[in-house]
């Protein structure tokens, strides 16, 4: 049979299953392949805490969310036009994001009471109605998977577990694309010949199910994108925080050196850099946060490019630290992957509400600098300038990414290393007049490293005297000292380039983001100014400092409104520096902001003028 | 990892040439006077110059608490970090530059309190430095109170009717967390603490000493029996490698294992040296044995009650980066084109 091909510009699909169904996985599959296939794409992978929770229970929900298209993307999408449910409870808790008219497929041989039950169904969704205005696909997935790979004589078990690819497979028809990307990735992945097969067999009978079915009476397909000529890849952000830490250290020669102790959602950058022994990495999984931070200060102090990475509960404890680390002006990088807090919160949801934290989460007056990712791509050439900073101001930084940023993938430029301008150190070894804390035109003291002869000299979180470093109890020099740290901040905002501003340049509203909020807020911003609106947006990098452009960048515009994923942190940061009316519009769900209620809020804004 | 070398080289201080004058600072001491501080401060830069080690090349990282000042009083190196954290900033510097010599000073309440996790870490792991520990049995620099190692019935400020938490032997522990040098000594036994040093120094892999400190402010006298000239000769028991367990004025008296590996005092005459407990400090099991010799029933054993050698924690990670420089694809731009297509 010949069926109907149907181009379409944009496409949000989710895959949702059990969290051992292997949804992740599926996801970004197909992602790869959307980005091989030239389209532009945004993830958003939702799951669980639990590793396991109870097989068909809500809890245990693991959610993919793609949205790829022919246009440029800046959000995974708000609902989704596809939703494949594995079991009723994926049903569940997706079908309120499915949009009207969307489509669903169903894996109908989990459809039955025992899951309903699980799911918390008491009468069959299938039959109460509440699937009516969705174009409703049943399939029975693990049935026919059990059949595509009777011969291979698996288990019951490891034969079910192959359902995810005959429901990558059906979507890959379904979207015309092509499945080699998939099956080199299995050929490698899989070393067990039998468990390799079988995997192959199922992509390939769910995409040959789709061409063959009556259940669709056509595909769709989705023109590549207009991108830049140039080499791309897709990029998650934990892993583009890894690269760029690595591109930092070879951009300033220094060795790398990652004191960690896992926590969702950071873990996966130790993972990642445990792998670069190669390139001189040194991972050192420590007792605890604590131990973390202050062997990352004894390697920096060494002459390593110093790194400790966590999510909030552990920026918390990691503060003594990030003290002594201000005191000592060594060069360290903390990295804080937000998470919803308080305490434990949702370790698996995102939120960006440790900015207060960052900021002032220290005893006594102890600036830091903070920076932000805004994207996944973005996480790369943030984790370079975080270093840049550190090295040539001597300073701890603080860089904030999230659990979104984190996870989500999207297609990325390749950059070129040869391009990247160096990042110069400056080891101090001249004996004449040395003194531990003096200061050059960034405010920054001489990195003298031990072993360095004639240079021995002592530091410690105790005050000190300017200059000499010290013990200090003197009142003017510790007001002194006070002052001298926070301009070792503010100096940064010398170095930085003018503030870019998306959209209008003056106008009725500004909104400014920081964050993982990028897309949405630039995806909402060109909606209401394709209507007519004049609206900027400001996304910042640093939050501390500002830049220094950001007060008249303001005052162009009649408001100002910050969303955020909090209950209103940096408004209150920038009320209180520019003394402006900025407007909060906070949400703190655990999920990052649609473009729909930005579009709502910025609209609010304008039309309460 | 790249072609660029920014490390400086240097040529290093002779260690020949070196006193013991070169590893005093020009800071004012700041330990009351009469602290056993001041002891063990001279010891330490007595033995320095003795070890072959170029001035520059020594890190002296330390806590929170008295003996946390030491690196002040050190014309070394050094880091006077936040409490209990030494010995993880201090395995930072050893992982990053395993050609420094390193040295963690802490105290009874920093490295045991409020450090306790990374005390046991630092030691399982074995990084290769030393780690000394100024055990006072009491907290001295937040005036006076009682410690994880003061005994039963303390009367401190925070325990006027006496503590009632049993103290910790910080020998013991450090056998239990798989410490490969383990020894004691006393702040005025001068000869002993420098012999006990030396070796630590000597050894590859953490070296941990507890050294008994008189605090006379707080704690005055805490280990009077053990050094007064009267009763030392029965309170402590000076133990070595391969020598039977003697001690008394004379060496008269001996330990010997009684029923159920329980260790008990013998009359050497009438017992038999041949039969008294020899020390093995090869042996985890007799440093074990040997640090629960303890008052008031047994005298205070002193020396090295456990060494053996295991490669450090550095050592192996030095051994993994060099393996791995084996494998291809060393330059970030390999990794950063992983999967990369090309849009034309
Ligand atoms: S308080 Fe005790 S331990 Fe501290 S310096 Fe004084 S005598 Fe020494």
């Amino acid at each position: 049979m010949h069926k109907a091909v149907e181009t379409v510009s944009t496409v949000a699909i989710r895959f949702a299953g059990d969290s051992g169904d292997g949804m992740q996985v599926t996801g970004s599959q197909f992602t790869d392949t959307t980005g091989l296939a030239g389209n532009d794409l945004a993830t958003f992978p939702d799951f669980p805490a639990e590793i396991r929770a109870p097989a068909g229970s809500l809890a245990g929900v693991s959610g993919f969310q793609i949205k790829f298209s022919s246009e440029a993307v800046f959000t995974p999408g708000d609902a989704p036009d596809v939703l494949v449910a594995m079991n009723p409870a994926a049903l569940k808790v997706n079908l309120k994001d499915l949009k009207p008219g969307g489509l669903l497929i169903l894996n109908s041989e989990a459809f039955n009471a025992k899951n309903f039950e699980r799911a918390g169904y008491t009468k069959s969704p299938l039959e109460d109605g509440s699937l009516k205005g969705f174009k409703l696909f049943q399939a029975d997935i693990t049935g026919m998977t059990l059949k595509a790979v009777e011969e291979l004589k698996l288990n019951n078990r490891a034969a079910v577990r192959c359902k995810n690819f005959f429901a990558l497979g059906l979507v890959y028809w379904l979207y015309n694309r092509e499945m080699h990307y998939t099956v080199t990735w299995i050929a490698e992945k899989f070393k067990d010949p039998t468990t390799r097969e079988a995997n192959l067999r199922a992509l390939k009978a769910g995409y040959h199910f789709g061409e063959t079915a009556e259940l669709f009476d056509r595909n769709y397909e989705i023109k590549p994108a207009k991108i830049e000529p140039g080499n791309y890849r897709n990029i998650a952000g934990n892993e583009a925080l890894s690269l760029g830490f690595l591109a930092a250290a070879e951009l300033s020669g220094l060795s790398l050196f990652l004191g960690s102790y896992p926590i969702t959602p950071a873990s996966d950058i130790l993972h990642e850099l445990a792998r670069y022994k190669n390139l001189g990495v040194r991972t050192f999984q420590a007792e605890d946060e604590i131990a973390a931070i202050c062997s990352a200060i004894g390697a920096a102090y060494s002459g390593a490019l110093a790194l400790t990475t966590t999510s909030g509960p552990g920026l918390a404890l990691k503060g003594e630290g990030m003290g002594l680390a201000l005191m000592l002006e060594l060069p360290l990088v903390i990295v804080d992957v937000q998470r919803a807090g308080p305490s434990t919160g949702m370790p698996t949801k995102t939120e960006q509400a440790d900015l207060m934290q960052a900021m002032y989460g220290r005893n006594g007056e102890a600036p830091l600098p903070v920076i932000a990712a805004k994207s996944p791509g973005d996480c790369f050439y943030t984790a370079i300038e975080a270093c840049r900073m550190a090295i040539t101001h001597m300073i701890p930084v603080i860089l904030l990414s999230d659990g979104f940023v984190a996870n989500s993938a999207e297609p990325w430029r390749v950059p070129d290393m040869s391009k990247l301008p160096p990042i110069k150190v400056r080891f101090h070894t001249e004996q004449k007049d040395f003194a531990p804390y003096a200061r050059d035109e960034h405010l920054a003291r001489p990195w003298a490293l031990p072993g360095t002869p004639g240079l021995e000299h002592r530091i410690g979180g105790i005050e000190k005297q300017h200059l000499t470093g010290n013990i200090s109890y003197d009142a003017a020099n510790h007001e002194f000292m006070c002052k001298l740290r926070a301009e070792r901040v503010q100096k940064i905002a010398d170095s930085l380039p003018p503030t870019e501003i998306n959209g209008d340049a003056s106008g009725e509203l500004l909104v400014i983001g920081w964050g993982d909020s990028y897309g949405a807020i630039r995806a909402g911003v060109e909606n209401v100014r394709a209507g007519g609106a004049k609206v900027g947006h400001v996304h910042l990098r640093w939050i501390n400092p500002f830049p220094n452009d950001l007060g008249d960048i303001m005052k162009r515009y009649k408001r100002v409104l910050v969303p955020e994923l909090n209950l209103g942190q940096l408004v209150k940061l920038i009320r209180a520096r520019y003394l402006v009316d900025a407007r909060s519009f906070p949400k703190i769900q655990g999920q990052p902001f649609k473009e729909q209620e930005i579009i709502a809020a910025i609209k609010q804004q304008l039309e309460s003028n | 990892m790249t072609s660029l070398n920014i490390y400086p080289e240097f040529k290093h201080t002779d260690p020949a040439t070196q006193t013991r004058k070169d590893f005093v600072t020009d800071q004012d001491v700041r330990w009351c006077p009469g602290c056993g501080d001041y002891s063990i401060l001279a010891q330490v830069q007595r033995v320095m110059p003795t070890l072959g080690i170029p001035r520059e090349n020594y890190v002296f990282v330390s806590g929170i608490g008295c003996s946390s000042r030491f690196p002040y009083y050190m014309e070394t190196y050094g880091i006077h970090s936040i409490h209990g954290r030494a010995p993880a900033v201090a395995t930072g510097i050893k992982a990053m530059r395993p050609d420094l010599s390193v040295w963690v000073i802490t105290g009874d309440g920093d490295a045991l309190s409020i450090g306790g996790n990374h005390f046991m870490h630092v030691l399982r792991r074995n990084v290769d430095l030393k780690l000394l520990l100024f055990n006072n049995q009491i907290y001295g620099l937040t005036k006076g109170q009682y410690s994880p190692t003061s005994p039963v019935g303390t009367k401190a400020k925070s325990t006027p009717m006496g503590s009632i938490d049993y103290p910790i032997d910080p020998v013991s522990l450090a056998l239990g967390a798989n410490a490969t040098f383990v020894a004691r000594s006393l702040d005025v036994h001068a000869g002993h603490l420098q012999r006990v040093l030396k070796r630590a120094a000597d050894h590859k892999g953490t070296a941990f000493v507890e050294i008994y400190q008189n605090c006379n402010i707080f704690n005055d006298g805490a280990f009077d029996a053990l050094t007064d000239k009267e009763t030392k000769s029965d309170t402590v028991i000076e133990i070595e490698h391969g020598k039977p367990m003697r001690f008394g004025k004379n060496l008269e008296k001996g330990i010997a294992l009684g029923e159920g590996m329980r260790p008990k005092i013998v009359d050497v005459a009438s017992y038999g040296e041949d039969k008294l407990l020899v020390h093995d400090e090869q042996s985890e099991v007799c440093g074990l044995l040997v640090s629960r010799l303890q008052a008031p029933h047994f005298p205070t054993p002193i020396g090295v009650f456990h060494a053996v050698s295991r490669p450090s924690y550095d050592q192996l990670l030095v051994e993994q980066l060099d393996r791995a420089k084996t494998q291809k694809r060393t330059r970030v731009q390999d990794l950063l084109n992983d999967g990369q297509w090309t849009v034309k």
